[in-house]
C-alpha cells in the first residue's frame, strides 16, 4: 500500500503561486482578447459579404476541430522565431509564456465566436431595424444596440467558457512553462511525491472551478430575474 | 414628400407588394389599411428603404430610395419610424433611448441632444421617467417615448406601423392621442392602423390595401361613407360593427 506524504506541500507552496499567477494571466489575456476577435469573427460571421463570411466560418472550423494541445505546440514552434524575427530580440528572452498567451487567444476565439454569434442572433430583428431607422449605420447599430444586449445576454456563457479556458492552461506544460500544473509536476517529480502533488493540485482547481460555476449560477439568476 | 411608383416585391414565389403607388404631400396623414397580410407594413418599411424591393421608384424628399449609392442612414435619419412591438433600447436608459442617434448619427453635442430630449419627453408627458430604463414602463408610455425618440431627429415624416396593435386597450388612446397632436403641428405621416376612429378623426386620405394591391384611395369622408369597392365595403362593414 501506497503512503500518502504531503509534507512537501507546504514549502513548495510559494512556487506554486507563482504557477497560479501564469495560470491567471494565461486565462486573464485569453478571455479578453478571445472575446474581442471571438466578437469580430461572430460579426464576420453574419456579414452578407460572402468571403467575409466564409473566412469567418472556416477559420472557426479550424480551430474547433483541432486539438488545443497541436495548436498550443506549433505556437510554442512558430511564435517566439517570428517575435524574435519582428521585434529584433535576442535568443535569450522567454517568449513561451506570450506564445501561449496568443495561442489561447486564438484558439478560444473560435469558441468565444460561436457563443457571440448566438448572442447576437438573439437580439430581436426589430432592435436592429429600429436602430437603422434612427440612421445609424450597420456598424453603428452593431455597435450600440446589438452587440451590448448580445452580450448582456451572453454574459453567464462566456463566464463559463472562461472556467474551462482556465483547466486547459494546464496543457501549457508541453512547453515546459511552469503553470500551476507544471509547477505542482516539477515539485512533484523532484520530492519523489508527484502522486500527492497531483492530488493537491487537482484539490485546487476542483475547489477553484466549483466556486467559478457557483458564482456564474447566482449571476445568471440575478440576470434573469 | 413621398411617391411611391408601381412598387413590386416578392418573398420567393409570394408576391407582397403588386404594383403599389401612391403619392403623399407635404403635410397630408395618410392612413393605410386592409385585412392583414395584406402587405401594409411591408408598403411603409420600402418607404426607409428597411425593405429592399424589386421593381418600382420611391422617392422621399427628392432622395430615390432604391437607387444604388443612396445614402439610405442619411435618408432614415430624416424619416422617423414607430414600430408595432415598440423596439425602444432596452439596455438604455429612456434619455438615452432619444439622444444617441442625434449625437452618433446627426453629430449633436450631448448638452443639446439633452435638452432636446427632455423637451420632447416634455411633449409626450413623460418628462419624470427620463432616468428610468424602458422596461419600467407601461406598452403606452413605451410607444409614446418611442415616438420621441423619432421626434428628436426632426424628421421630415413619420411613418406608423401598426403602433397600437400590441398595446393594451386602455393605452391605446394616450398613443393615438399624441399621434393626432403630431398631425395637428403638420407633420407629414404614413400610418398603418386597424383604429378607424383615428382614420376618420385626422386622415386626410385612406389608402386600403388588399393581397399585395392598392385597391382603392380616397378622402377620408368619401371613403368611409360610401366606398368604392366591394373589398374595401366588407372590411370596413368587418372592422366597424363592433
Amino acid at each position: 500500500m501506497y503512503e500518502l506524504d504531503w509534507s512537501s506541500i507546504p514549502g513548495a507552496l510559494p512556487f506554486l503561486w507563482q504557477g497560479m499567477k501564469v495560470s491567471l494571466a494565461i486565462t486573464a489575456v485569453a478571455v479578453v482578447a478571445g472575446i474581442a476577435w471571438g466578437t469580430v469573427l461572430a460579426v464576420l460571421r453574419l456579414s452578407p459579404a460572402r468571403p467575409v463570411s466564409l473566412f469567418a466560418a472556416a477559420y472557426v472550423s479550424l480551430f474547433r476541430s483541432v486539438p488545443l494541445v497541436m495548436v498550443l505546440l506549433w505556437f510554442f514552434l512558430i511564435v517566439p522565431s517570428l517575435l524574435r524575427d519582428v521585434l529584433g530580440l535576442s535568443h535569450a528572452t522567454d517568449l513561451r509564456l506570450a506564445s501561449a498567451m496568443v495561442a489561447f487567444a486564438l484558439f478560444e476565439a473560435a469558441y468565444y465566436s460561436e457563443i457571440m454569434r448566438a448572442g447576437i442572433q438573439s437580439v430581436s430583428k426589430g432592435q436592429r431595424s429600429a436602430a437603422l431607422a434612427l440612421g445609424m449605420t450597420p456598424l453603428q447599430a452593431m455597435w450600440h444596440v446589438v452587440l451590448p444586449q448580445a452580450f448582456r445576454n451572453m454574459v453567464p456563457l462566456l463566464l463559463t467558457q472562461a472556467i474551462i479556458l482556465f483547466q486547459d492552461t494546464s496543457l501549457v506544460y508541453v512547453s515546459a512553462l511552469a503553470d500551476f500544473f507544471g509547477a505542482a509536476y516539477k515539485v512533484g517529480d523532484r520530492d519523489g511525491r508527484l502522486v500527492e502533488m497531483l492530488l493537491f493540485a487537482g484539490a485546487a482547481y476542483f475547489v477553484l472551478c466549483c466556486t467559478a460555476s457557483w458564482a456564474v449560477r447566482l449571476l445568471r439568476r440575478r440576470v434573469l430575474a | 414628400m413621398i411617391s411611391v411608383r408601381d412598387v413590386y416585391k416578392s418573398y420567393g414565389e409570394v408576391e407582397v407588394l403588386a404594383g403599389c403607388s401612391v403619392e403623399v404631400r407635404k403635410g397630408e396623414v395618410i392612413v393605410v389599411c386592409g385585412p392583414s397580410g395584406s402587405g401594409k407594413s411591408t408598403l411603409i418599411k420600402c418607404i426607409n428603404g428597411l425593405e429592399p424591393f424589386e421593381r418600382g421608384q420611391i422617392v422621399v424628399d427628392g432622395v430615390e430610395v432604391g437607387k444604388r449609392g443612396t445614402n439610405l442612414p442619411r435618408l432614415r435619419a430624416r424619416v422617423g419610424m414607430v414600430f408595432q412591438q415598440f423596439e425602444l433600447f432596452p439596455h438604455m436608459k429612456v434619455i438615452d433611448n432619444l439622444t444617441i442617434a442625434q449625437v452618433k448619427v446627426l453629430g449633436r453635442g450631448g448638452e443639446q441632444a439633452r435638452k432636446k430630449a427632455l423637451a420632447l419627453l416634455d411633449r409626450v408627458g413623460l418628462r419624470e421617467h427620463a432616468d428610468k430604463h424602458p422596461g419600467q414602463l407601461s406598452g403606452g408610455q413605451q410607444q409614446r417615448v418611442a415616438i420621441a425618440r423619432s421626434l428628436a431627429l426632426d424628421p421630415v415624416c413619420m411613418l406608423f406601423d401598426e403602433p397600437t396593435s400590441a398595446l393594451d386597450p386602455e393605452m391605446i388612446n394616450e398613443v393615438l392621442d399624441a399621434m393626432a397632436g403630431l398631425a395637428r403641428d403638420g407633420m407629414t405621416m404614413v400610418v398603418v392602423t386597424h383604429e378607424m376612429g383615428f382614420a376618420r378623426k385626422v386622415a386626410s386620405r385612406i389608402v386600403f390595401m388588399d393581397q399585395g394591391r392598392i385597391v382603392e384611395e380616397g378622402r377620408t369622408a368619401e371613403f368611409f361613407a360610401e366606398p368604392k369597392t366591394d373589398r374595401a365595403r366588407q372590411f370596413l362593414s368587418k372592422v366597424l360593427h363592433h
